[in-house]
This record gives C-alpha cells, structure tokens and sequence, in this order.
C-alpha cells in the first residue's frame, strides 16, 4: 500500500462515516433526555427525499438542506407528540415512524426517480489541505462535512460543558427529580427529539445532495440503524460515537480496497468486518460496568406524563 | 404499505366484481417485485416492462403490482393472494421468489405462472432470463478500448452464474480488443445501496481503475466516475442522466418483449412450459444512450457488436476456453447450451482472482 491510497482511504472513510455520525449524535441528545426514538431511518428518508425535491424545483442546494432538515424535525415533532401528549409507547412510536417515513418518502419522491442534480461540491482548505495525509482526510470535503465536525464539537462542548447540557442530562437521569427542581421537562425533551429528527434530516440531505446527489427509495439502506446502535455501543459519549463512526467508515472501506489488492479472504466475511471491528472496539472501551451505568440515561425510554 | 393495501382492497372488490361480469372481461396479469419501482434499477425495469406490455395490449389485459416484497414466507402469501385474486399470469420477478412460486402454482393449476431467473419449472411455471452477457460481451469492447490505465473495474453483487458469467464475457471482450487489460473484481454483498456501490467505485478508482462496470442496481457508480472525470457504463436502466461524460451507454433490460409474448401466448392458449432466454436477437436488452464523446472506433465496434448481437451470433462462450486454472471448460467447436451457461462457476483464463466461496 502505498501512501496515496491511505490517504484515500482515510478521506474515503470520513466521507462514509459523516451520515452515521451525524444521525448518531442527534440520537445521543435525544436519548439524552430519557426518549428513545427508533425512527432515525424514517426521518432520515424525508430529510433525503424532500432536500433532493427542493434542491431539483429551486436548483439551490442551501434551500434543500433547510428544507431537509426541517422534514426530519417535523417527523421528529410528530413522534414528540404522540409519546409526550398522547402517552405512546416510545418503541412502538419510533417504529411506526421508521415505516411511516420510508413510505411517505416513497410517496412524495416517486417522480424525482432517475433525476440527477448537481450537489455539493468539495472545498479544499488552502494551507491545511496540503499536509501529508491528514490535510485531504480532514481538509479536502464539501460544505456539510464541515458543518458535521462543527457540530461534533459543539454538541461534545454541550454535553460535558454546559449548563443546558446538565439540565438536559437531569431530565434524562430522573425527570420527576428534575420537574421537583422546577425545570420543563415536557419543554426539553420536546427540543431534545427536535434536535434528532433535525440531525436526522441533515444525514438524509447529506446522501442525497452530497454523498451520492441522486433519489431513490430506501437509499439510507440501514444507515439510521447502524446510527442508533452507535449511541449504544458509545455508550452515550460524543467522543466514542465520532470514534465508532470513523472505525465503521474505515472497515467499510477496507472490505472493498481489500479486494481489489487482490487478498484471498472471502468477500461475505469482509463484509461483516465493519460490524464486528465496530462492536468489538467500543465494547472493549466501555467494559467497566460502573463507568458504563454513570453515561446510561437511567429513565431512557420510560414514559413522563406532563401531569407527573 | 399503505399503497400495497389499498391496491389489495381494490383487487379484492375487483375480482369479486369480475365473478359476475362477461367472458371478454380483461386479463388480469400480476406482478411481484422484490424492490421499490422507484430503484431505477431491477423492479424499475420490471415495471416499465408492465407498462408498456399493459399498453401494448389497450384494454384487454389489466394488471397489478406488489412491491418491495421481501424473499421468503412473506412471497408465498403474496403470490396465492394474487391467485386467488383471480389473475390469470403471475409474473414472480427475483430469483428468491422461486420456491413459493412452484409451491404455490401446484395449488392453482389453471393460473400460469412465470419466475425470473430460477432454474425450477412445474406444469403452469416457466422461466425466463435475460442474456446479460451479451450486453456486457459489448461493454468489454468498449471498456477495453477506452481504458488508459489497462485497467477496468468491476463492481459484483454475489458470486452466482449469472455474475460470473458476466465477468467473463466483459473479459473476454475486452482483451479481444486490448491484449493488456486486466480486470479488477469488487464484491459488495448487495444488489442496491447506493453509499457501498459509491466507496466500491472510488475504491477501485484509487487503484488505477478508469472504467467502472457494475452489476448492481443504483446509479451511484456512473455518479462516482463522473466526479472523478473517468468511465462507466450503465446497467439495467438508462443512466445517461447521471454522468454527461462518464456515461459510455446502458445495457439497458427490456423484459416488455416477453412480458407481451407471454400474454399472448396465454390468450391464444399456446402457452408451453419452457425456460426462456432473451437478449439482444429477442428484444429483451438494447443498448442506450451512446455517448457522442467516445470516440468514432469505439463507436464502429460497439455498433457492429449490437447489430452481430441483434443476428443472434454473439457467442462468446464458445470453444476452446480454458479457466484461469488452465483447465479446458469448453472443447474446440462447442457453444455453451443454455443450460450450461446456467452453471458457468469459473473465470476464464487470464482473470487473475478467485471466485469467493
């Protein structure tokens, strides 16, 4: 190997991993709050579907992201209130929400099949782009990469540093504590679960405007899935979530350079590295049970009723 | 879902309304996808071949579609509630639906049915299959002609025949035209995702590949090659759209051409059981879109290539071929029968990989 393809490969792999890191963190801060949303590959569908609709009618990709975004969110508020006002199971709700979502995307984006638009194109950072290696893994990426490595450290910075993030954290350890505290618990989480669908939004606008700028149906293949058992395995920390998405991104460029290198090993067990290098290096990171219980929202997944 | 339903619902009161009308009542053909129509891709093909087989027919022949119906328990249950829906050609159109297909026609004798790809045939189950290799056959050529680097990628889903086949002939052709090209083989493990078909494509980019083959659905790797000003070619559906100068042409499906043979033939009861093979002779592939930047050779060899292919006398597997072990799989004078090219399991000779097990 020689140092231009690791260079590649490791550009490649930030490229992979930016869509699960992405729905991976607005999950966290959802699950943060105590609400498990199951729905990340529904939202992340509409997000897709409606930011590749507006970017084709406007030919402006900036209002496709908005839009994008706000679709995900909307869904988001959709599953916020059928489980905060209506009391809806949260596990049933989300799932219902992931079908709901790849349905209505369906829908919405049939005749937009086979259409080709002009996404987002890379910005190579003068100076910093031209390091050995890291300058075209970090330096050489299209707009929403940025914006993704922003928002990594603006939501690492929210949950270690801030105060919001400790109200939040309250809310998500024991809610009636935090109520009896006088904080809006039904307020908070309703912005916790807008925030995921609204990151949710943002991985979808990424696949269809930058990572592959076409539409078609169920094009996340699995992705918000692969988001959410991110979350678990990172056991709810930013840093490990960026960690396991990059692993993920790398093995899953591995599996396909491999190949082509021409390696004997059988292509339906590189096809599982991504998978298991994932699980295998966040469960050795996070085996001490004690740490692990202390990052575990302790009311994930419970219900609160405003009345509580 | 909900589509699926409501279509359900009105087959139901359909056929109902169908037990107490006329003789000359329409056809009713139905079909069962194994992806979204919205794929651009396989069950995309598929469904313009329904169209236009629909169309074809203008009011004599009425159908349905079931879409994103996954392999296994979930295809029997579709496929004898379309039966008992009352249709009279069911077409099943993956290879996964071939167990349920035969299990469920055995239940239904009067009702003829029709499975893609699948090798196993009953009294009212035929099957048919296209002769992809003769479309790659001609993306060999051109690929062969047009890579720089003497290099040309392929992108595989699973190793079947049908794929293995495939490598072969892009192969084949390719040093027919180029004594210096090898092939580079990725396989992704799946017929659609666009993000894995997308690193599948920069991965062999990044390792000296200039023109991109691909034997999956979506058309992220035409994208890819465009991004990076290299080739490819289009596969399944039309995907011009998608790469103004990477685009050379699409093998394109055209299953329409069976789908009205089969209909026809059931109306005028002539229908046999057979395993039928389509390709360029029959109307079931053509190529599209051809580039008018590839230049004018290329453009002369890949025309001669289609009209030898529409004349039926495109054969790449004919003898004396040996595999890439040195072992000779096809005698002198030989052409693969159909049966045959069904169990084609090793790279002709000079593709420098293993088949995965």
């Amino acid at each position: 190997m020689d140092m231009e393809l690791i260079t590649n490969i490791l550009f490649a792999m930030v490229r992979t991993a930016t869509p699960l890191l992405l729905v991976a963190l607005g999950e966290l801060i959802c699950e943060k709050s105590g609400v498990l949303n199951l729905g990340q590959e529904g939202m992340m569908l509409m997000g897709a579907v409606l930011g590749f609709i507006v970017t084709t009618l406007t030919g402006n990709v900036y209002v496709g992201v908005l839009v994008g975004v706000f679709g995900g969110m909307m869904m988001a508020l959709l599953f916020g209130f059928s489980v905060q006002i209506l009391n809806t199971n949260q596990v049933a709700t989300g799932l219902a929400l992931t079908i709901f979502g790849t349905g209505l995307s369906a829908f919405l984006g049939y005749s937009f099949v086979g259409q080709s638009i002009d996404g987002f194109h890379s910005i190579n950072i003068p100076v910093l782009s031209s390091i050995p290696i890291i300058g075209k893994m970090l330096f050489t990426h299209d707009l929403l990469v940025y914006l993704s490595f922003a928002l990594f450290g603006g939501i690492y910075w929210f949950v270690y540093k801030s105060r919001a993030g400790l109200k939040l954290k309250a809310v998500g350890e024991n809610p009636h504590a935090a109520k009896a505290l006088g904080l809006p618990v039904i307020q908070i989480r309703f912005m916790a679960i807008a925030f995921g669908g609204a990151m949710a939004g943002l991985a979808g606008v990424y696949l269809s405007l930058a990572y592959t700028p076409l539409w078609v149906e169920n094009m996340t293949a699995g992705k918000g899935w692969i988001g959410l058992a991110l979350v678990v395995f990172a056991t709810w920390r930013p840093e490990r979530i960026l960690i396991g998405a990059w692993l993920f991104g790398l093995a899953s460029i591995l599996h396909l350079v491999i190949q082509g290198l021409g390696f004997e090993i059988s292509p339906s067990l590189l096809a599982m590295l991504p998978y298991l290098v994932t699980i295998v290096v966040l469960v050795m990171l996070s085996r001490d049970p004690i740490k692990q219980k202390l990052f575990t929202p302790a009311s994930l997944g419970k219900p609160f009723r405003a009345g509580d | 879902m909900l589509r699926t339903l409501s279509r359900y619902a009105a087959a139901a009161v359909l056929s109902i309304a169908s037990a107490f009308a006329l003789a000359d009542d329409p056809m009713k053909v139905g079909f069962v996808y194994v992806g979204p129509i919205g794929d651009h891709g396989w069950s995309y093909e598929h469904d313009r071949g329904r169209k236009l087989m629909e169309e074809h027919f203008a009011g004599k022949v009425e159908t349905t579609y079931v879409e994103n119906v996954a392999e296994g328990p979930d295809a029997e249950r579709v496929i004898r509630r379309l039966a008992q829906s009352g249709h009279d050609i069911i077409f099943t159109t993956s290879f996964g639906f071939m167990n349920p297909t035969v299990k469920v026609a055995k239940s239904f004798p009067k009702v003829t049915f029709e499975h893609a790809t699948g090798y196993k045939r009953g009294d009212n189950v035929s099957t048919y299959v296209l002769r992809t290799y003769e479309g790659r056959y001609i993306s060999g050529l051109a690929a062969g002609m047009m890579t720089k680097t003497n290099t040309i990628g392929y992108i595989a889903s699973f190793p079947i025949p049908e794929v293995i086949r495939d490598i072969n002939s892009v192969y084949m052709a390719a040093k027919s035209v180029n004594p210096d090209v090898e092939i580079k083989i990725v396989w992704v493990s799946t017929w659609f995702d666009p993000a894995k078909e997308t690193n599948a494509a920069n991965a062999l980019m990044d390792q000296g590949v200039d023109v991109i083959l691909q034997h999956t659905d979506s058309p992220a790797p035409v994208i890819a090659a465009e991004k990076r000003g290299l080739k490819a070619i289009g596969q399944a559906s039309d995907m011009s759209e998608f790469g103004p100068t990477a685009h050379m042409f699409s093998v394109v499906d055209e299953w329409a051409a069976h789908y009205i043979r089969t209909v026809d033939e059931v109306m005028n009861d002539t229908w046999e059981v057979e395993d039928y093979w389509g390709g360029f002779k029959e109307d079931m592939l053509s190529i599209g879109s051809i580039n008018d930047n590839l230049p004018a050779d290329v453009k002369k060899v890949v025309e001669d290539a289609i009209a030898k292919a529409n004349a039926g006398e495109l054969n790449p597997f004919t003898g004396p071929l040996k595999d890439n072990t040195g072992k000779e799989v096809i005698p002198a004078g030989h052409t693969l029968t159909d049966e045959e090219l069904a169990g084609v399991n090793w790279y002709v000779e000079g593709i420098d990989d293993t088949i995965p097990q």
